[in-house]
Protein backbone atom coordinates (compact mmCIF):
# COMPACT_ATOMS: atom_id res chain seq x y z
CA UNK A 1 0.00 0.00 0.00
CA UNK A 2 1.24 3.50 -0.94
CA UNK A 3 1.54 6.59 1.20
CA UNK A 4 -0.99 8.18 -0.66
CA UNK A 5 -3.43 5.03 -0.52
CA UNK A 6 -2.74 4.83 3.24
CA UNK A 7 -3.99 8.76 3.81
CA UNK A 8 -6.69 7.95 1.54
CA UNK A 9 -8.00 5.01 3.44
CA UNK A 10 -7.95 6.70 6.67
CA UNK A 11 -10.11 9.21 5.20
CA UNK A 12 -12.34 7.78 4.13
CA UNK A 13 -12.74 5.92 7.37
CA UNK A 14 -13.71 8.69 9.45
CA UNK A 15 -17.63 8.89 7.87
CA UNK A 16 -17.63 4.97 8.46
CA UNK A 17 -16.46 4.72 12.12
CA UNK A 18 -18.67 7.56 13.07
CA UNK A 19 -21.78 5.67 12.09
CA UNK A 20 -20.31 2.41 13.44
CA UNK A 21 -20.13 4.45 16.82
CA UNK A 22 -23.30 6.01 16.45
CA UNK A 23 -24.54 2.83 15.54
CA UNK A 24 -23.75 1.48 19.10
CA UNK A 25 -24.19 4.23 21.19
CA UNK A 26 -27.80 5.45 20.32
CA UNK A 27 -28.62 2.01 20.41
CA UNK A 28 -27.35 1.54 24.08
CA UNK A 29 -29.35 5.28 24.80
CA UNK A 30 -32.47 3.77 23.52
CA UNK A 31 -32.34 0.83 25.40
CA UNK A 32 -31.68 2.79 28.78
CA UNK A 33 -34.59 5.15 28.07
CA UNK A 34 -37.04 1.96 27.33
CA UNK A 35 -35.83 0.58 30.72
CA UNK A 36 -36.00 1.47 34.47
CA UNK A 37 -34.51 3.97 36.29
CA UNK A 38 -32.53 1.77 38.61
CA UNK A 39 -31.20 -0.14 35.78
CA UNK A 40 -27.75 2.35 36.26
CA UNK A 41 -27.57 2.00 39.44
CA UNK A 42 -28.15 -2.04 39.44
CA UNK A 43 -25.15 -2.00 37.58
CA UNK A 44 -23.19 0.13 39.85
CA UNK A 45 -23.84 -2.51 42.35
CA UNK A 46 -23.70 -5.36 40.12
CA UNK A 47 -20.08 -3.76 39.27
CA UNK A 48 -18.89 -3.25 42.86
CA UNK A 49 -20.16 -6.90 43.79
CA UNK A 50 -17.35 -8.51 41.30
CA UNK A 51 -14.93 -6.00 42.00
CA UNK A 52 -14.72 -7.88 45.43
CA UNK A 53 -12.79 -10.63 43.21
CA UNK A 54 -12.00 -9.99 40.34
CA UNK A 55 -10.66 -6.00 38.70
CA UNK A 56 -12.75 -5.10 35.57
CA UNK A 57 -13.27 -2.19 33.92
CA UNK A 58 -16.78 -0.05 34.25
CA UNK A 59 -17.34 -1.16 29.90
CA UNK A 60 -16.73 -4.78 31.23
CA UNK A 61 -20.18 -5.27 32.30
CA UNK A 62 -23.49 -4.30 30.71
CA UNK A 63 -26.99 -4.82 31.86
CA UNK A 64 -29.94 -4.31 29.49
CA UNK A 65 -33.52 -5.10 30.37
CA UNK A 66 -35.12 -6.53 27.27
CA UNK A 67 -38.87 -7.59 26.34
CA UNK A 68 -39.54 -10.30 25.26
CA UNK A 69 -43.42 -10.06 25.00
CA UNK A 70 -46.15 -8.23 26.91
CA UNK A 71 -45.99 -9.88 30.33
CA UNK A 72 -42.10 -10.93 30.02
CA UNK A 73 -39.05 -9.02 30.90
CA UNK A 74 -35.76 -10.49 30.61
CA UNK A 75 -32.47 -8.62 32.67
CA UNK A 76 -29.51 -9.99 30.54
CA UNK A 77 -26.11 -9.36 32.27
CA UNK A 78 -23.13 -9.29 30.39
CA UNK A 79 -19.74 -9.96 31.86
CA UNK A 80 -16.52 -9.83 30.02
CA UNK A 81 -13.65 -11.03 32.54
CA UNK A 82 -10.00 -10.37 31.35
CA UNK A 83 -8.12 -13.73 30.52
CA UNK A 84 -5.37 -13.13 32.60
CA UNK A 85 -7.43 -12.63 35.82
CA UNK A 86 -8.66 -14.92 38.15
CA UNK B 1 -58.13 22.58 13.04
CA UNK B 2 -54.85 23.65 12.23
CA UNK B 3 -51.79 21.51 12.17
CA UNK B 4 -48.96 21.99 14.60
CA UNK B 5 -45.18 21.32 13.35
CA UNK B 6 -42.26 21.79 15.97
CA UNK B 7 -38.61 22.51 14.13
CA UNK B 8 -36.37 21.02 16.86
CA UNK B 9 -33.03 19.12 17.44
CA UNK B 10 -31.59 18.95 20.60
CA UNK B 11 -28.48 20.27 19.00
CA UNK B 12 -27.92 24.11 18.88
CA UNK B 13 -26.69 26.29 15.88
CA UNK B 14 -27.96 23.43 12.92
CA UNK B 15 -30.26 25.15 11.39
CA UNK B 16 -33.85 25.25 12.82
CA UNK B 17 -34.56 29.15 12.90
CA UNK B 18 -33.43 29.00 8.88
CA UNK B 19 -35.90 25.67 8.09
CA UNK B 20 -38.73 27.10 10.24
CA UNK B 21 -38.45 30.45 8.47
CA UNK B 22 -37.98 28.91 5.31
CA UNK B 23 -41.18 26.18 5.80
CA UNK B 24 -43.41 28.40 7.60
CA UNK B 25 -42.97 31.10 4.37
CA UNK B 26 -43.09 27.97 2.01
CA UNK B 27 -46.32 26.46 3.59
CA UNK B 28 -47.73 30.11 3.40
CA UNK B 29 -46.82 30.98 0.04
CA UNK B 30 -48.88 27.81 -0.88
CA UNK B 31 -52.25 29.63 0.41
CA UNK B 32 -52.32 28.25 3.42
CA UNK B 33 -53.00 30.62 6.42
CA UNK B 34 -49.52 30.13 8.91
CA UNK B 35 -48.00 31.54 11.82
CA UNK B 36 -44.77 31.02 13.03
CA UNK B 37 -43.91 31.20 16.99
CA UNK B 38 -40.71 31.50 18.41
CA UNK B 39 -39.95 29.40 21.46
CA UNK B 40 -36.42 30.04 21.88
CA UNK B 41 -37.08 32.97 25.13
CA UNK B 42 -34.14 35.02 25.50
CA UNK B 43 -32.35 34.29 22.37
CA UNK B 44 -35.12 35.79 19.90
CA UNK B 45 -34.26 35.69 16.24
CA UNK B 46 -36.65 34.27 13.96
CA UNK B 47 -37.79 38.15 13.67
CA UNK B 48 -33.86 38.60 12.12
CA UNK B 49 -34.10 36.05 9.75
CA UNK B 50 -37.62 37.09 8.65
CA UNK B 51 -36.69 40.83 8.54
CA UNK B 52 -39.03 41.57 10.79
CA UNK B 53 -37.19 42.79 14.07
CA UNK B 54 -38.03 46.47 13.45
CA UNK B 55 -41.24 45.64 13.60
CA UNK B 56 -41.46 43.62 17.16
CA UNK B 57 -44.09 45.53 19.87
CA UNK B 58 -45.27 42.21 21.81
CA UNK B 59 -43.90 39.40 22.15
CA UNK B 60 -45.06 35.73 23.12
CA UNK B 61 -44.70 35.76 26.57
CA UNK B 62 -46.72 39.49 26.50
CA UNK B 63 -49.86 37.22 25.39
CA UNK B 64 -49.95 34.39 27.43
CA UNK B 65 -49.30 36.88 30.51
CA UNK B 66 -52.30 38.53 29.06
CA UNK B 67 -50.67 42.02 28.75
CA UNK B 68 -51.59 41.78 24.90
CA UNK B 69 -53.41 40.04 22.62
CA UNK B 70 -52.48 37.93 19.81
CA UNK B 71 -53.31 40.60 17.40
CA UNK B 72 -50.97 43.23 19.21
CA UNK B 73 -47.96 40.89 18.90
CA UNK B 74 -48.55 38.52 15.39
CA UNK B 75 -46.29 40.21 12.83
CA UNK B 76 -48.03 40.14 9.11
CA UNK B 77 -45.39 39.21 6.70
CA UNK B 78 -45.04 42.11 4.18
CA UNK B 79 -44.27 39.91 1.09
CA UNK B 80 -46.78 36.95 1.71
CA UNK B 81 -50.36 37.62 2.58
CA UNK B 82 -50.94 34.60 4.48
CA UNK B 83 -48.12 34.37 7.34
CA UNK B 84 -47.96 35.60 10.22
CA UNK B 85 -44.70 35.67 13.14
CA UNK B 86 -44.93 35.55 16.68
CA UNK B 87 -41.78 36.56 18.32
CA UNK B 88 -40.01 35.63 21.59
CA UNK B 89 -39.47 37.12 24.50
CA UNK B 90 -35.82 38.48 25.52
CA UNK B 91 -37.05 37.74 29.09
CA UNK B 92 -34.09 36.18 30.87
CA UNK B 93 -36.86 34.40 32.97
CA UNK B 94 -36.42 30.46 31.28
CA UNK B 95 -39.78 29.13 32.42
CA UNK B 96 -42.05 32.61 31.41
CA UNK B 97 -43.76 29.70 28.66
CA UNK B 98 -46.10 27.41 31.13
CA UNK B 99 -47.88 24.43 29.95
CA UNK B 100 -51.67 26.24 30.30
CA UNK B 101 -50.40 29.19 28.78
CA UNK B 102 -48.64 27.74 25.60
CA UNK B 103 -52.27 25.36 25.05
CA UNK B 104 -54.07 28.46 25.64
CA UNK B 105 -52.68 29.99 22.98
CA UNK B 106 -52.01 27.18 20.38
CA UNK B 107 -56.27 26.78 20.97
CA UNK B 108 -56.69 30.37 19.98
CA UNK B 109 -54.09 29.91 16.90
CA UNK B 110 -55.87 26.92 15.91
CA UNK B 111 -59.30 28.85 15.20
CA UNK B 112 -57.45 31.02 12.53
CA UNK B 113 -54.69 29.26 11.36
CA UNK B 114 -54.12 26.22 9.03
CA UNK B 115 -50.46 25.64 10.40
CA UNK B 116 -48.65 26.59 13.53
CA UNK B 117 -44.75 26.19 12.87
CA UNK B 118 -42.95 26.19 16.70
CA UNK B 119 -39.20 27.00 16.35
CA UNK B 120 -37.75 25.18 19.33
CA UNK B 121 -34.98 25.93 21.34
CA UNK B 122 -31.76 24.26 21.25
CA UNK B 123 -31.61 21.85 24.46
CA UNK B 124 -34.24 19.47 26.20
CA UNK B 125 -34.83 21.42 28.93
CA UNK B 126 -38.42 22.95 29.53
CA UNK B 127 -38.61 25.15 26.09
CA UNK B 128 -37.81 23.08 23.69
CA UNK B 129 -40.35 20.25 25.96
CA UNK B 130 -42.68 23.70 25.55
CA UNK B 131 -42.42 23.41 22.00
CA UNK B 132 -43.04 20.09 21.74
CA UNK B 133 -45.21 19.19 24.03
CA UNK B 134 -48.27 20.21 21.57
CA UNK B 135 -47.22 19.13 18.41
CA UNK B 136 -48.78 16.91 15.25
CA UNK B 137 -46.03 16.66 13.75
CA UNK B 138 -42.13 17.15 14.68
CA UNK B 139 -39.46 17.94 11.96
CA UNK B 140 -36.28 16.91 13.32
CA UNK B 141 -32.96 19.15 11.89
CA UNK B 142 -29.77 17.05 11.67
CA UNK B 143 -26.80 17.70 10.55
CA UNK B 144 -24.49 14.86 9.38
CA UNK B 145 -22.19 15.15 12.21
CA UNK B 146 -21.89 12.44 15.67
CA UNK B 147 -23.39 14.91 18.32
CA UNK B 148 -26.68 15.99 16.42
CA UNK B 149 -27.44 12.56 15.37
CA UNK B 150 -27.19 11.40 18.95
CA UNK B 151 -28.89 14.46 20.01
CA UNK B 152 -31.97 14.14 17.13
CA UNK B 153 -32.33 10.67 18.59
CA UNK B 154 -32.65 11.66 22.06
CA UNK B 155 -35.22 14.37 20.63
CA UNK B 156 -37.21 11.65 19.26
CA UNK B 157 -37.20 9.67 22.81
CA UNK B 158 -38.62 12.88 23.77
CA UNK B 159 -41.43 13.50 20.83
CA UNK B 160 -42.54 9.29 21.99
CA UNK B 161 -42.82 9.70 25.46
CA UNK B 162 -43.01 13.40 26.77
CA UNK B 163 -45.44 14.94 23.92
CA UNK B 164 -49.25 15.69 24.86
CA UNK B 165 -49.86 12.60 22.47
CA UNK B 166 -47.90 10.37 24.14
CA UNK B 167 -49.28 11.46 27.65
CA UNK B 168 -52.93 11.27 26.47
CA UNK B 169 -52.36 7.58 24.38
CA UNK B 170 -53.39 9.41 20.87
CA UNK B 171 -51.45 8.47 17.75
CA UNK B 172 -47.77 9.58 18.00
CA UNK B 173 -46.52 12.65 16.43
CA UNK B 174 -45.65 11.85 12.69
CA UNK B 175 -41.85 12.07 12.62
CA UNK B 176 -39.37 13.82 9.87
CA UNK B 177 -36.22 13.93 9.10
CA UNK B 178 -34.80 17.38 7.85
CA UNK B 179 -31.03 16.91 6.97
CA UNK B 180 -29.52 20.16 7.16
CA UNK B 181 -25.97 21.50 6.17
CA UNK B 182 -25.04 18.51 3.35
CA UNK B 183 -21.92 18.43 1.35
CA UNK B 184 -21.89 15.92 -0.94
CA UNK B 185 -18.21 16.23 -1.61
CA UNK B 186 -16.98 15.57 1.79
CA UNK B 187 -19.24 12.44 1.61
CA UNK B 188 -18.28 11.49 -1.38
CA UNK B 189 -14.65 11.67 0.02
CA UNK B 190 -15.65 9.66 3.25
CA UNK B 191 -15.53 12.62 5.54
CA UNK B 192 -19.06 12.80 6.40
CA UNK B 193 -22.13 10.58 6.84
CA UNK B 194 -24.42 10.04 4.07
CA UNK B 195 -28.10 10.67 3.82
CA UNK B 196 -27.94 6.93 3.78
CA UNK B 197 -26.47 6.69 7.17
CA UNK B 198 -28.28 8.73 8.80
CA UNK B 199 -31.89 7.38 7.80
CA UNK B 200 -30.31 4.09 8.55
CA UNK B 201 -29.63 5.61 12.30
CA UNK B 202 -32.41 7.45 13.17
CA UNK B 203 -35.07 5.06 11.24
CA UNK B 204 -37.50 8.00 10.54
CA UNK B 205 -39.36 9.27 7.49
CA UNK B 206 -36.50 12.05 5.01
CA UNK B 207 -38.31 15.02 4.29
CA UNK B 208 -35.37 17.00 3.06
CA UNK B 209 -32.00 17.10 2.24
CA UNK B 210 -31.00 20.34 2.32
CA UNK B 211 -27.17 21.63 1.41
CA UNK B 212 -24.60 23.28 2.74
CA UNK B 213 -25.07 26.72 1.20
CA UNK B 214 -24.02 30.30 0.62
CA UNK B 215 -27.40 31.26 0.53
CA UNK B 216 -28.26 30.61 3.45
CA UNK B 217 -26.28 33.20 4.88
CA UNK B 218 -26.78 35.71 1.81
CA UNK B 219 -30.63 35.20 2.67
CA UNK B 220 -30.12 36.02 6.42
CA UNK B 221 -28.13 38.87 6.17
CA UNK B 222 -31.02 40.43 4.09
CA UNK B 223 -33.51 38.98 6.16
CA UNK B 224 -35.28 37.11 3.87
CA UNK B 225 -36.34 33.38 4.22
CA UNK B 226 -33.84 31.32 2.03
CA UNK B 227 -37.19 29.70 0.41
CA UNK B 228 -37.79 32.93 -1.02
CA UNK B 229 -34.56 33.21 -3.11
CA UNK B 230 -35.84 30.21 -5.71
CA UNK B 231 -32.65 30.37 -7.82
CA UNK B 232 -30.66 29.00 -4.99
CA UNK B 233 -29.78 25.45 -4.08
CA UNK B 234 -30.81 25.75 -0.94
CA UNK B 235 -34.28 27.60 -1.72
CA UNK B 236 -35.43 24.65 -4.19
CA UNK B 237 -34.33 21.85 -1.67
CA UNK B 238 -36.85 23.70 0.68
CA UNK B 239 -39.63 23.86 -1.74
CA UNK B 240 -39.33 20.35 -2.29
CA UNK B 241 -39.52 19.60 1.77
CA UNK B 242 -42.01 21.97 1.68
CA UNK B 243 -44.13 19.95 -1.35
CA UNK B 244 -43.24 16.57 0.66
CA UNK B 245 -44.79 18.29 3.75
CA UNK B 246 -47.93 18.77 1.93
CA UNK B 247 -48.32 15.10 0.79
CA UNK B 248 -46.56 15.58 -2.75
CA UNK B 249 -43.96 13.05 -4.37
CA UNK B 250 -41.13 14.55 -5.04
CA UNK B 251 -37.92 13.57 -6.08
CA UNK B 252 -34.60 14.33 -3.59
CA UNK B 253 -31.73 16.68 -5.10
CA UNK B 254 -28.71 18.11 -4.43
CA UNK B 255 -27.46 14.82 -3.27
CA UNK B 256 -24.51 14.24 -5.24
CA UNK B 257 -21.44 16.00 -6.35
CA UNK B 258 -22.78 18.50 -9.04
CA UNK B 259 -21.19 17.68 -12.44
CA UNK B 260 -21.38 21.05 -14.58
CA UNK B 261 -20.52 19.26 -18.15
CA UNK B 262 -22.04 19.55 -20.93
CA UNK B 263 -24.23 16.92 -21.40
CA UNK B 264 -25.24 17.53 -17.93
CA UNK B 265 -26.94 21.02 -19.05
CA UNK B 266 -28.61 19.68 -22.07
CA UNK B 267 -30.31 16.62 -20.45
CA UNK B 268 -30.58 17.40 -17.29
CA UNK B 269 -29.34 15.57 -14.21
N1 LIG C 1 -27.98 24.88 4.70
C1 LIG C 1 -27.14 25.73 5.31
N2 LIG C 1 -25.99 26.13 4.69
C2 LIG C 1 -25.15 26.99 5.30
N3 LIG C 1 -25.35 27.53 6.51
C3 LIG C 1 -26.46 27.18 7.19
C4 LIG C 1 -27.41 26.27 6.64
N4 LIG C 1 -28.42 26.12 7.53
C5 LIG C 1 -28.11 26.90 8.59
N5 LIG C 1 -26.94 27.54 8.39
C6 LIG C 1 -26.26 28.47 9.31
O1 LIG C 1 -26.10 27.82 10.56
C7 LIG C 1 -26.24 28.73 11.63
C8 LIG C 1 -27.28 28.23 12.60
O2 LIG C 1 -28.56 28.23 11.98
P1 LIG C 1 -29.90 28.43 12.79
O3 LIG C 1 -31.01 28.25 11.84
O4 LIG C 1 -29.86 29.70 13.58
O5 LIG C 1 -29.78 27.19 13.78
P2 LIG C 1 -30.61 26.85 15.12
O6 LIG C 1 -31.90 27.62 15.08
O7 LIG C 1 -30.78 25.37 15.05
O8 LIG C 1 -29.74 27.25 16.26
C9 LIG C 1 -26.59 30.07 11.01
O9 LIG C 1 -25.44 30.84 10.91
C10 LIG C 1 -27.10 29.69 9.63
O10 LIG C 1 -26.87 30.72 8.69
MG1 LIG D 1 -32.81 28.91 16.54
Amino acid sequence: MSLLDYFRSTKKNTASTAKERLQIIVAHERNRRNSPDYLPQLERDILAVIRKYVDIADDQVSVSLEKSSDELSVLELNVTFPDDKK
Amino acid sequence: MAKIIVVTSGKGGVGKTTSSAAIGTGIAMRGFKTVIIDFDIGLRNLDLIMGCERRVVYDFVNVINGEANLKQAMIKDKRIDTLFILPASQTRDKDALSKEGVERILNELAEEFDYIICDSPAGIESGAMMALYFADEAIVVTNPEVSSVRDSDRILGMLSSKSRRAEQGLPGIKEHLLLTRYNPERVVKGEMLSVEDVGEILAIKLLGVIPESQAVLNASNSGTPVILDEESDAGQAYLDTVARLLGEDVPFRFLNVEKKGLLKRIFGG
